[in-house]
């Protein structure tokens, strides 16, 4: 009777250590979601054959985004505005403004392995995903939880996501994307994880599209400043020219 | 004997005469429907040969692993030196090289804003060197259904669908949004100078042509290229001399452990041409395997009719001591030259036809304009082949029907030949 009381408590006090799916997401999205934000990053692709380097800075507001390509000299002076899901790219060489839209925006942003959503949209999670925490695994020395994310509309790019997510600093180490089919699309690694203002939040992000050939895309970040004023012109076509 | 078996046939012309006239007439419907249909099938090999596959196309390995995903990102670099080494090495080939891309083609409104968009796959050929004859290989100038060929680098054709598509007309401004070799966002604008029509539906949606030069530099591709094909001069395809330079590149220049280091693929190995190959001699065995039965029963019915008006005759020689394998032999005999004569002269009046239908049967009024893909004209081809293809089957046939008709003579009885005789 009396293991059975003690196995009892020890089962109670384990299952009330372990948060609730919500409560991670909530805890994740309160490091890495932000109402606006400004992002200088480099994106290193590893191509197949070489990598390269791609400078930009953005300044992201709810599903409306706007970005500018500072290097290389080919991309330098592309612009992309985002607002909800149409995208238009100003391609100054050409002297053109170019919409993108649908399905496009799900396509690689200039060969890396980053979509203009993985990009350009907030990471919100607690909108769109219901989660369970599944289990509890050490990665990379960290304690981890285990989250599976299942997507609430189908028109999200991603339908399951498998985080590993630190059990201190709330923000996830691991990720994997998958398609509705099962099929895994992509894997992230997030490093470099540093405490800027109240949030945790990774200096690097590396994205591997599983289907894609290549070595990868490493995001930079160089600069992040969260909840910041964003001009209003910015976010208009008038700001692309 | 055989003098005397040679006497009968020609005294006896209802002996020889349908029985020759009937192995003419199939023999001379093989032989032209083999021509035509090596004619009309290897038509297509040429086709698929000249706009996607060459006679031999060179690739990286990495390349040729994800062909159907048009992969510029592992395209061949170095190509000057390749083609130089290809010149060298295999000079009886023509080596020229194609870029294959994919990407956005959206055209403009008078602010420069999209106007239309769609997406589209093209192929880059060199049509502004001297010497090329990329334009009469692909039909270009025939296909044309408005506007003229590009002149420049930065021209292109669109098909006729998607130019309607974007509301687009020779002269117009597009461009071209797609991906470098390196993988960078390539954004290029292109003059609309004419249209054309592919003839295939998926390339007729959404294709476009353009020189090699142009999408060089919109793809960031300077001395590289997707793919290298190489063509006999004569336009034929030859297997065993494009397996042997395919075999000889492959020793010389492919690493397999290398994915960028090119390999070399005949006509044969590439999109399915295997099967298509083999398809060809299928149909080949099967026209021939239908004649030889058809014929059979044909002429096993005809036997049994000369049997029946050689009754009386076949009658009087067994009553008077002749046997029955003896006479037997003297229709095999016969059949033997009436099959002879009836294929030579079938072969004959086959090779005849097939050379007239060797100029083609222009068909391009009834599919209103020629296409790329369908050039117009279906062609019969005299291969060697021919010669023996239906004089063979036409003498099997012959002796196979008469033997099948001889079998009667053994079911007769001696002992009523007389009664028979007598009635």
């Amino acid at each position: 009777m009396i293991r059975i009381s003690v196995l009892l408590v020890l089962t109670a006090s384990v299952l009330s250590a372990q948060p609730s799916g919500k409560e991670v997401l909530e805890r994740i999205d309160a490091n890495m979601s932000s109402d606006s934000r400004y992002v200088k990053s480099k994106m290193v692709i590893h191509g197949a054959r070489s990598s390269r380097t791609i400078e930009s800075e953005s300044w992201i507001q709810g599903k409306s985004a706007f970005t500018e390509y500072l290097a290389p000299a080919r991309e330098k002076g592309t612009k992309m505005l985002k607002l909800e899901d149409k995208l238009w790219i100003f391609s100054p060489a050409t002297d053109r403004t170019i919409q993108i839209s649908g399905h496009m925006l799900r396509q690689s942003v200039m060969g890396s392995d980053l979509s203009y959503e993985d990009m350009l949209d907030d990471p919100n999670l607690t909108d769109k995903y219901d989660a369970v925490v599944t289990v509890s695994e050490t990665y990379r020395e960290t304690d981890c939880w285990i989250v599976e994310m299942h997507a609430r509309t189908v028109d999200v790019a991603y339908q399951m996501r498998k985080l590993w997510v630190d059990k201190k600093r709330y923000i996830p180490l691991k990720e994997e994307l998958y398609a509705k089919s099962g099929k895994l699309l992509k894997k992230t690694e997030l490093t470099d994880i540093k405490l800027r203002g109240s949030r945790w939040y990774p200096g690097r992000i590396t994205f591997k599209d599983m289907l894609k050939k290549g070595g990868g895309t490493e995001f930079i970040v160089s600069e992040i400043r969260f909840e910041v004023k964003i001009p209003e012109y910015l976010l208009t076509k008038a700001a692309l020219r | 004997m055989i003098r005397f078996y040679l006497k009968g046939l020609f005294r006896d012309r209802s002996r020889s005469l349908m029985p020759v006239i009937v192995v003419a007439i199939g023999v001379t419907l093989v032989v032209l429907l083999h021509c035509y249909v090596t004619g009309v099938l290897g038509d297509m090999v040429v086709f698929n040969a000249r706009f996607s596959t060459g006679h031999v196309k060179v690739m990286s390995r990495a390349y040729h692993e994800n062909i159907s995903q048009l992969p510029n990102d592992l395209a061949l670099i170095g190509t000057g030196d390749l083609l130089a080494h290809l010149r060298n090495d295999y000079p009886e080939m023509e080596w020229v090289e194609r870029i294959q891309f994919g990407g956005l083609v959206d055209a403009p409104d008078e602010n420069g804003e999209t106007r239309s968009q769609g997406p589209g796959g093209g192929m880059a050929v060199d049509l502004l060197s001297e010497k090329s004859r990329e334009t009469q290989r692909l039909n270009l100038e025939r296909s044309l259904t408005a506007g003229r060929l590009p002149e420049t680098p930065f021209e292109m054709i669109l098909s006729e669908q998607f130019s309607e598509k974007l509301e687009v007309v020779p002269g117009d401004k597009v461009t071209l949004i797609s991906s470098t070799m390196y993988g960078a966002m390539s954004i290029t604008n292109f003059t609309v100078c004419g249209t054309i029509r592919f003839g295939s539906p998926v390339l007729d949606k959404g294709g476009m042509i353009a020189d090699i030069s142009g999408i060089r530099q919109a793809l960031d591709m300077e001395d590289a290229t997707g793919e290298i094909l190489g063509y006999f001069p004569s336009g034929d395809y030859d297997d065993e001399k494009a397996s042997s330079i395919a075999d000889s590149f492959n020793a010389a220049y492919s690493n397999p452990d290398d994915e960028f280091s090119p390999v070399m693929l005949s006509l044969r190995e590439q999109n399915s041409m295997t099967m298509y190959l083999d398809l060809m001699d299928y149909f080949k065995s099967l026209i021939i395997g239908i004649f030889v039965i058809a014929m059979s029963i044909v002429l096993w019915n005809s036997g049994l009719l000369g049997g029946l008006r050689r009754y009386g005759e076949i009658g009087l020689r067994m009553a008077i001591g002749e046997e029955k394998n003896h006479i037997y032999r003297g229709l095999i005999t016969e059949s033997v030259f009436i099959g002879l004569a009836g294929s030579l002269v079938g072969t004959l009046f086959g090779l005849f036809f097939s050379s007239l239908l060797g100029r083609g049967i222009d068909i391009s009024s009834m599919a209103q304009n020629s296409t790329m893909m369908m050039q117009g004209v279906l062609k019969a081809r005299i291969t060697p082949d021919a010669y023996y293809i239906g004089f063979i089957p036409g003498l099997i046939a012959t002796v196979l029907g008469t033997s099948l008709a001889g079998i009667g003579l053994y079911k007769r009885k001696t002992a009523q030949l007389f009664k028979e005789l007598q009635a």
